[in-house]
């Protein structure tokens, strides 16, 4: 009995390693053996386009469409809001920071930004020309509701 | 002392005897070359990264933040060194920038930064005086080597375009109004750098005394 659960056991084993070995995660390093240094990909090059992109879904916080290299947001100093703020605009042209960033939790206005919208890329961010990792199926809300008025006949 | 200074004249007044009148001239211009050489290689041996950065509260400070920034490296190789942008290229400009400098001699014999704490509570002020210099001198630092007439805006994105044509181009603005905190990291701020456009810190305050 007992050289039967072990034979068993070894066949597991052996199995559960060569599938192991085939399924090859994706991770950083790729198939490059432990001792030697994998070759990193090419930095992607930041979108500095300065065209507005599209929001996949009304509250998506917009995109930055430009380089924002070197950028200072801590206790001293915002430059974000150098442009973005509600004072800058007239001269810099830049669409103003939402009138939610000016909301605190309990929807009450505050005469300056919130300091919980205070650090901008903590949701806004830069986009850059890498090619995505993994195919992305989204769709965006406009073409699920063409869908649903096209398919509405034949479902119901 | 009055003395001193009449047998002084007096010697100077008098014709060499000893020397002669090629050796004296000869002498003179040797002595220039030495004297003016020494003055100047001096001067320009204060005015290099190595010798701001000997001490460390450039070192640690100022220098540290540097070296994060596109005037340190970038794709051109090509360094802008502390006296780049901080000392006036053209000589009168640059004695006159040195003699107020000794001042800075002072504050490193009494350790007025001595420290990474007095230098943070100093910074304000010490970014002031860079910024009311570049003002004053309409940026004159920058321009060195950033000029209006080589700056072709085709090259750069929409919106450096747009802000050089509307506002340099027209001497409306000078580089160091929007271009702040690009070598070294901005003080404490507060609510003046969200205030480009807006009234003075007197008007706001006179409308609220009223």
């Amino acid at each position: 009995m007992k050289r039967k659960l072990s034979l068993v056991a070894a066949l597991v084993l052996a199995v559960a390693g060569s599938a192991m070995a085939q399924t090859s995660i994706a991770t950083l390093r790729g198939g490059t053996p432990l001792n030697t240094e994998s070759e990193p990909p090419a930095m992607a090059k930041e979108i500095n386009s300065d065209l507005r992109q599209v929001r996949n879904y009304p509250e998506q916080p917009p995109l930055i469409p430009h380089k924002i290299d070197g950028y200072q947001i801590d206790l001293n100093a915002n430059k974000c809001l150098s442009c973005h703020s509600r004072a800058a605009v007239e001269i810099s042209q830049a669409p103003m920071i939402s009138i939610t960033h000016f909301m605190n939790r309990d929807n009450q206005f505050l005469a300056s930004v919130t300091p919980r919208r205070y650090f901008c890329n903590q949701c806004h961010v830069v986009q850059t020309d890498a090619r995505p990792l993994v195919e992305n199926g989204f769709v965006d809300i406009d073409q699920v509701l063409d869908y649903v008025k096209n398919n509405q006949g034949s479902s119901d | 002392m009055l003395g001193f200074l009449k047998r002084l004249w007096a010697t100077i007044r008098r014709p060499s005897v000893h020397y002669s009148l090629g050796f004296l001239t000869m002498g003179g211009f040797v002595m220039g070359i030495v004297f003016w050489g020494g003055f100047n290689t001096a001067l320009e041996l204060t005015n290099t990264e190595t010798f701001c950065t000997s001490c460390h509260e450039m070192r640690d400070n100022v220098y540290a933040e540097l070296k994060t920034t596109i005037h340190y490296t970038n794709r051109s190789g090509v360094r802008a060194t502390c006296p780049d942008c901080h000392v006036p290229h053209d000589w009168t400009n640059k004695i006159a920038r040195k003699m107020q400098a000794s001042k800075e001699v002072w504050g490193k014999i009494f350790g007025t930064i001595s420290t990474r704490e007095k230098f943070l509570d100093k910074r304000l002020e010490l970014a002031q005086h860079e910024w009311a210099r570049l003002e004053a001198n309409d940026s004159l630092e920058c321009r060195n080597c950033h000029s209006d007439e080589s700056m072709d805006i085709t090259r750069q994105s929409a919106r450096a375009a747009d802000f050089h044509q509307r506002l340099l181009f027209t001497g409306e603005k000078t580089c160091i109004d929007c271009h702040k905190g690009i070598a070294h990291q901005l003080p404490d701020m507060g609510q003046a750098s969200l205030l480009i456009g807006a009234g003075s810190a007197q008007e706001v305050s006179s409308y609220l005394d009223r």
